[in-house]
């Protein structure tokens, strides 16, 4: 996967050139959709154009924290293990947090105007934070150091701990506060237009998720490749050292 | 006989260091051989890797029959390393800590008192706390606990360090008689007045290679 | 080659045996937790919000004293190279886990009876005799939850620089199930704010389902964490 792509010092292919301006195109469309075309929701007012950022970072988190767990399940399977599975990993859980991030500051933005507050304790919104923290600290865990090899298990052990945790922290967020006053944004009449652009956006981001995916985990093989030939400098400089 | 140990060209890693840059070693069994070389020259990776702790980046590594490029976790509970720490637990008692780690491979309480004895921990230390030892006595409660795990190979990384004269001579004649009794040693140390006295070998490591 | 029960049972033995003789956890940590109680009620200064509350501060303390305890259990292994000796020693990692575990587990158990007592004493808390039950699978399931993933994250955590602190941001997000759960099964057991016990018992099935899947977890990555 990566033979073509790490050639040189570039992580562009012909492919991602394509992806990229294919997802600027779909950005553009969104922006003057979001900003200027589509209606002044009935309820709401302006204040809907939030959810054009917002329903789409929260479905390209949720993805991306999906393909992290995914690819760390495939490197930790001794049958498929390979470290490229580790670098996805890691770039997908460098972009999720930023879209995490996005998430809740643009759905706390958005609670704040329209039912008056910054937070709820529902369970998706809670699952959401919790999930922001584990990202962090699952970023923590792949700087510890140490070999590639040693950063993957560390890091993949506990990517899929998290994913395992995620039901729990739904249902027991669920349960304790039953009362779902956030149902109410599924919103009932989303209708031509809206809905469409609606669908532009997901389709964007995630165009946008696979473009930035692909050329951050590049990037990581970049500098794999880097650690590994720094090995081959340092080796011949202690060999010297050790003959004068 | 095949060979305790046998290293090819092996290179090692800690972080983006080579600590060994290709070394090779052949060790035979019941031998005693001293590493001897300055600090940062690799003798402690050396160490290490053989006890399959340290995992082999290029090169061949075979130690006990045991392919540690392939699975260098399977050689790990037939060898005894003695690194600079002692790996004994402070708060307990030299027996606590010789039975604990003898039990580890099912050892009798017969070999545990046999390996205290013979590291010559006598009846009185047995129950003193570790934390309260002296450096050299401390010493002989690791390796108490080494020969209770009836380990085959023994690594030591500056055994000496903090002996005084007659704790290094009783720690030499332990050493002798073990690899009499088949073991086999390595001992790490830069220090120059061992060599004749102890070891059957003597190999320089200097910049992560052997000479 | 020794079975992963018995590496559990030397190693939760030598871990007890550890604290007893130092008395680390008894003379150090139960003050401080016994502290944090009455802190809780200089922040909070009110009989009537504390009483109400009293379950989840009572977890609450019990989470932060873990982290103490758990920090201890592996400075204990790191502190003269022992975890790398177990690591040459070849012993099973699954029987590490479970045996550090236990032994925390143990600790905990205590710790929690007696943060439980100064609760009684400090917040007016009362037993209600057919809640006892619902109490007790409560400590049960909690403890040992937070026992497996106090293990799993210290082992992750243990050792080199600047790891420490990565422990309680790994571990207490992931303890929130626990925190919630068993706060929600204690109130029940307690007939706090008009709980009845059968609210209860959903947060036990919640509470033991963490514990499964964090022990059978542990077990399985333990060897590869601590593995260098």
């Amino acid at each position: 996967m990566n033979r073509a792509s790490v050639n040189g010092s570039s992580t562009s292919t012909r492919f991602t050139r394509a992806l990229g301006v294919a997802t600027i195109l779909g950005l553009g469309w969104l922006a003057a959709f979001g900003l200027l075309i589509s209606p002044d929701d009935v309820v709401q007012g302006s204040y809907a154009r939030l959810l054009y950022i917002h329903v789409p970072s929260a479905w390209l988190a949720y993805l991306a924290f999906g393909v992290t767990g995914l690819a760390s399940a495939g490197y930790l399977w001794p049958r498929t293990r390979n470290l490229n599975w580790d670098r996805i990993a890691g770039a997908s859980a460098e972009v999720g947090v930023v879209f995490m991030a996005i998430t809740l500051v643009s759905g706390s933005l958005w609670g704040k105007v329209t039912w008056g507050t910054y937070w709820t304790w529902d369970a998706r919104l809670t699952t959401t934070a919790f999930l922001f923290v584990t990202y962090i600290g699952y970023l923590a865990v792949r700087d510890l150091g140490g070999s590639h090899e040693q950063r993957a298990r560390r890091s993949g052990v506990v990517a899929l701990l998290a994913v395992l945790e995620v039901p729990l922290v739904h249902f027991s967020v669920k349960w304790w506060r039953p009362l779902h006053q956030s149902e109410t944004i599924e919103r009932g009449g989303l209708k031509g237009l809206m809905l469409f652009s609606f669908f532009v956006g997901m389709v964007t981001f995630t165009l946008l998720y696979v473009w930035l995916v692909m050329h951050r985990q590049r990037l990581i093989a970049l500098n794999d490749i880097v650690d590994d030939r720094g090995l081959d400098r340092a080796l011949a400089e202690r060999r010297n050292e050790a003959a004068s | 006989m095949e060979p305790v140990v046998e290293l090819v060209d092996v290179v090692a890693v800690l972080g983006a260091f080579p600590a060994l840059a290709g070394a090779t070693l052949t060790v035979e069994r019941g031998e005693i051989v001293l590493l001897r070389g300055p600090n940062g020259a690799g003798k402690t990776s050396l160490l290490r890797l053989c006890a399959g702790l340290l995992a082999v980046e290029r090169g061949t590594a075979t130690v006990l029959g045991v392919d540690l490029v392939l699975d260098r976790a399977a050689v790990r509970p037939r060898v005894g390393l003695l690194g600079h720490s002692n790996g004994l637990y402070a708060d307990l008692t030299v027996a606590d800590n010789v039975r604990f780690w003898g039990a580890t491979v099912g050892a009798s309480a017969d070999e545990v008192q046999g390996a205290m004895s013979r590291m010559g921990l006598a009846e009185r230390l047995a129950d003193v706390s570790v934390g309260k030892l002296s450096a050299g006595q401390r010493r002989r409660t690791a390796l108490a606990c080494l020969v209770a795990r009836r380990a085959e190979l023994w690594l030591l990384d500056e055994p000496h360090a903090g002996l005084d004269a007659t704790g290094r001579d009783e720690l030499d004649a332990t050493l002798r008689s073990a690899a009499a009794a088949s073991a086999t040693v390595i001992v790490a140390s830069h220090e120059l007045e061992r060599a004749g006295s102890l070891a059957t070998r003597v190999v320089e490591v200097v910049g992560g290679q052997v000479r | 080659m020794l079975s992963v029960w018995a590496v559990s049972r030397l190693v939760a033995g030598k871990d007890l045996r550890v604290e007893w003789r130092s008395r680390i956890v008894t003379n150090q940590v139960v003050p401080f937790a016994a502290l944090m109680m009455v802190m809780f009620a200089f922040a909070l200064d009110s009989d009537t919000v504390l009483k109400r509350v009293a379950p989840g501060l009572v977890w609450l303390a019990a989470m932060f004293s873990l982290l103490v305890i758990v920090q201890r259990a592996f400075a204990v292994e790191t502190a003269d190279g022992a975890l790398d000796a177990l690591r040459v020693a070849g012993v099973r990692g699954a029987g590490i886990f479970l045996g550090k575990a236990m032994s925390l587990a143990a600790q905990l158990a205590v710790l929690e009876l007696i943060l439980l007592g100064a609760a009684i004493v400090l917040y007016d808390t009362q037993l209600v005799g057919s809640g006892v039950t619902l109490l007790i699978c409560t400590y049960l399931t909690a403890t040992a939850g937070l026992a497996f993933i106090g293990t799993l994250y210290g082992g992750l955590a243990a050792g080199a620089r600047g790891r420490e602190t990565l422990l309680p941001l790994l571990m207490l997000p992931v303890a929130a199930p626990v925190l919630i759960g068993a706060t929600r099964a204690t109130e029940a057991a307690l007939g706090t704010q008009g709980a009845t016990t059968g609210d209860g018992w959903p947060w036990i099935g919640l509470l033991l389902l963490f514990a499964v899947v964090f022990g059978a977890g542990g077990s399985l990555a333990f060897g590869s964490l601590i593995d260098e």
